[in-house]
C-alpha cells in the first residue's frame, strides 16, 4: 500500500464516496459529493468505479505530498492545481510520483472541487460507506467523521501511469463563473399549505446563499414565505427538500440533512441542480422553477444517457 | 383497515411519503414497521432507503429503475395488506434498565416538584408504561419514545444544556428518549440507562428499530455500574 501525506489540510476537506444508503433507519444521513457530477467526472477520469472514494475540497488549500506512483483528477470548482510548483490543468488525469507535492489554491469560481485517485483512496467504510459526515462523527479517514487533518496519510494503490491519460472536452466542463443557478423543483410534501400567491411569490424572486449554509443545508435570504401552517410532525426529509420556517426564509436541506424534521417543505430541488447550488458562493443569486415529476424522471435519464455517451479525450504524449 | 385513511403524496423526484394519520399512535407505529418490512420484500431492489416517523414512512428509490406509480402501487398494496390482528403483535419489547436518581437525573427532583408528586411516583410513573419507537433521527441512534404519561409530561428546558452526558433518559412533553450519545440537548434528565443506544460497532447497531416497544426497569446505583454505567 502505498500513500498521499496530508501537508496542509485546507479549509475542509472531507473522503466522500457516493453516500451512505440504507442508514436513515437508525438516523444517519446520506453524506456523500455536493456536486454528484463533478465527483463523477474525477473518478471516471482516473477510470475509478463510480463509487469510489474521493476528496471533497470546500474553498480549498489542500496540499498534499504523494509517496505513491499513480494518477489523480480534481474536477470542479476552479482552484489553482500545481504539482511540484507547476501550474496544471483541472479536469484531467496528471501522473505523480513519490516526492511530488500537489496543491489546491483558493476557488476562483465554485466552491467544491473533488480530487480522485487512480483506484479510489483505501478507506475503511463504515455503514457501508467511505462518507464523511463531521456532524454525526461518521465516516472519514478513521470513521470518527473528523475533516482531514495535517500529516494524516491517505492510504491508496501504486498503479500503472504508463498509458495515456484522459481529459474532458472542454465543451463539457461547467462553467461557475456566473456565481448564479436557477433550480428545477419537484413540488410536494405540504405544497398545498402554500397559497397560489405564496408558490408565484416563490417562483419569482430572487434569493440570495447566506453565509450560514453548509453541508446540511443552504440557508437562501429573499422573499418571505408563508405557508397556512407553523409545522407538522417530524417526517423523512429527501435531498432536495425546500423547508420553510417561521421567518418565512427557505432552507434547501443537502447531503448532511437531518433525516427527520418538523417544518413545512414546499418541494425538492432536481439531483441534478444540488451540485450546482452547493458551487455558488455566499451572495450567489438563486431562483426556482417547477417542473413536474415525470419531466424530473425524463431529465435525469437524459442525463444519464448523455454522461454515458461522452468520450473522454485521450491526452497527447 | 377501515378505520385507517392514508395518503400518499410526492416528496421529490424520487421519493414518495406516506402519511398515516395526522397524529402518532400506538397502532400507526406498528403500522409503519409494518409497511416497511413489506416494501422491503416487495421492492426491495428499487429501493434506495426509507425513513419511518411518527405516522409517515418516506420511501425514497431509485427513478432510474422505477417510478412512482409503480412504487406507490407497492405502497397501496402493503396497506391492503395490514391487518389488526398482525397490528397487534408487532415490535419487540426491549427492556432498558435506568438507574434514577439525583445524581444521575439532575432534573428528576425539579421534575417531580413542577409535577406535584414525589420522586419515587414520578419514577414509578416512568416505568409503568410501555413505550412505541416513533421515530429514530435529531442524532444517529436517537429513538423517540412515546407517550409520556400527562402527570410527568415536562417542557424542554429554557436553556439546552452544552453537554447531556451519553445515557442519559430524559423526558420532554409527552416523548422520553435516551440519549445515544453525548451532546447538546434540552430535555429533562431523569437517569442513567447502561446500555448503548447506539454502537457503530455492533449489528444490530442500535437495541430497537421503529415500531418497537419499551419499557424502562428501575435499577440501583450497583446494578448500574456492574452493567458497565459510568457516573
Amino acid at each position: 500500500m502505498s500513500d498521499l501525506k496530508i501537508i496542509q489540510p485546507g479549509i475542509l476537506s472531507l473522503p466522500q464516496d457516493s453516500g451512505r444508503f440504507g442508514a436513515h433507519g437508525i438516523g444517519l444521513t446520506t453524506g456523500g459529493p455536493l456536486d454528484r457530477s463533478a465527483f463523477y467526472w474525477a473518478n471516471r477520469l482516473c477510470g475509478n468505479r463510480q463509487q469510489a472514494t474521493a476528496i471533497e475540497v470546500t474553498i480549498g488549500g489542500l496540499v498534499l505530498q504523494s509517496n505513491a506512483t499513480t494518477r489523480l483528477a480534481v474536477t470542479g470548482a476552479k482552484m489553482p492545481l500545481s504539482i511540484n510548483k507547476q501550474p496544471v490543468s483541472l479536469w484531467q488525469t496528471h501522473n505523480i510520483y513519490p516526492g511530488d507535492r500537489i496543491e489546491l489554491g483558493f476557488a476562483e469560481a465554485g466552491s467544491r472541487a473533488y480530487l480522485a485517485l487512480a483506484g479510489g483512496f483505501k478507506i475503511e467504510p463504515i455503514f457501508n460507506s467511505t462518507s464523511t459526515v463531521p456532524r454525526e462523527a461518521i465516516g472519514g479517514l478513521n470513521q470518527d467523521g473528523a475533516p482531514l487533518q495535517a500529516n494524516q496519510v491517505l492510504p491508496c494503490d501504486d498503479t500503472d501511469n504508463t498509458k495515456l491519460g484522459y481529459s474532458l472536452p472542454e465543451n463539457q466542463r461547467p462553467d461557475y463563473s456566473h456565481n448564479s443557478v436557477l433550480l428545477r423543483v419537484v413540488l410536494g410534501y405540504q405544497q398545498a399549505a402554500f397559497s397560489r400567491i405564496q408558490k408565484q411569490l416563490f417562483f419569482s424572486s430572487d434569493y440570495a446563499v447566506t453565509d450560514s449554509s453548509d453541508r446540511m443545508g443552504y440557508r437562501l435570504k429573499g422573499a418571505d414565505i408563508r405557508p397556512s401552517i407553523d409545522g407538522i410532525l417530524s417526517e423523512g426529509i429527501c435531498l432536495g427538500a425546500i423547508q420553510v420556517p417561521a421567518d418565512g426564509q427557505p432552507i434547501v436541506l443537502m447531503n448532511d440533512r437531518q433525516t427527520i424534521g418538523g417544518y413545512p417543505k414546499l418541494g425538492s430541488v432536481l439531483s441534478l441542480d444540488i451540485g450546482k447550488l452547493a458551487q455558488l458562493m455566499p451572495g450567489g443569486n438563486v431562483r426556482f422553477s417547477a417542473i413536474s415529476v415525470e419531466q424530473a424522471h425524463n431529465l435525469l435519464a437524459l442525463d444519464e444517457y448523455r454522461i454515458n455517451h461522452i468520450e473522454l479525450e485521450r491526452l497527447a504524449l | 383497515m377501515s378505520d385507517l385513511n392514508p395518503s400518499i403524496s410526492i416528496a421529490g423526484e424520487n421519493s414518495l411519503i406516506l402519511y398515516f394519520g395526522d397524529r402518532p399512535s400506538d397502532a400507526i407505529a406498528s403500522q409503519v414497521a409494518q409497511v416497511v418490512e413489506q416494501l422491503r420484500l416487495s421492492i426491495g431492489e428499487v429501493l434506495i432507503d426509507l425513513v419511518p416517523s411518527y405516522a409517515s414512512l418516506l420511501v425514497i428509490y431509485n427513478p432510474l429503475q422505477s417510478d412512482h406509480h409503480r412504487v406507490r402501487a407497492a405502497m397501496r398494496s402493503a396497506l391492503d395488506g395490514l391487518t389488526v390482528s398482525r397490528a397487534q403483535q408487532q415490535g419487540s419489547l426491549v427492556i432498558l434498565p435506568v438507574y434514577y436518581s439525583a445524581e444521575s437525573g439532575p432534573d428528576l427532583r425539579g421534575l417531580a416538584d413542577g409535577a406535584g408528586l414525589s420522586v419515587d411516583e414520578v419514577i414509578a410513573i416512568h416505568q409503568q408504561a410501555e413505550y412505541r419507537v416513533y421515530a429514530i433521527g435529531f442524532a444517529p441512534g436517537f429513538a423517540y419514545l412515546g407517550e409520556v404519561d400527562e402527570r410527568i409530561a415536562a417542557p424542554r428546558l429554557a436553556t439546552p444544556r452544552q453537554k447531556v452526558p451519553r445515557g442519559s433518559v430524559a423526558i420532554a412533553d409527552r416523548q422520553t428518549a435516551v440519549y445515544p450519545a453525548q451532546s447538546p440537548g434540552g430535555w429533562n434528565l431523569i437517569g442513567l440507562c447502561p446500555q448503548r443506544m447506539f454502537d457503530p460497532n455492533l449489528t444490530p447497531s442500535m437495541p430497537v428499530q421503529v415500531g418497537d416497544r419499551v419499557r424502562f426497569d428501575a435499577i440501583d446505583k450497583q446494578a448500574f455500574l456492574a452493567l458497565g454505567g459510568e457516573l
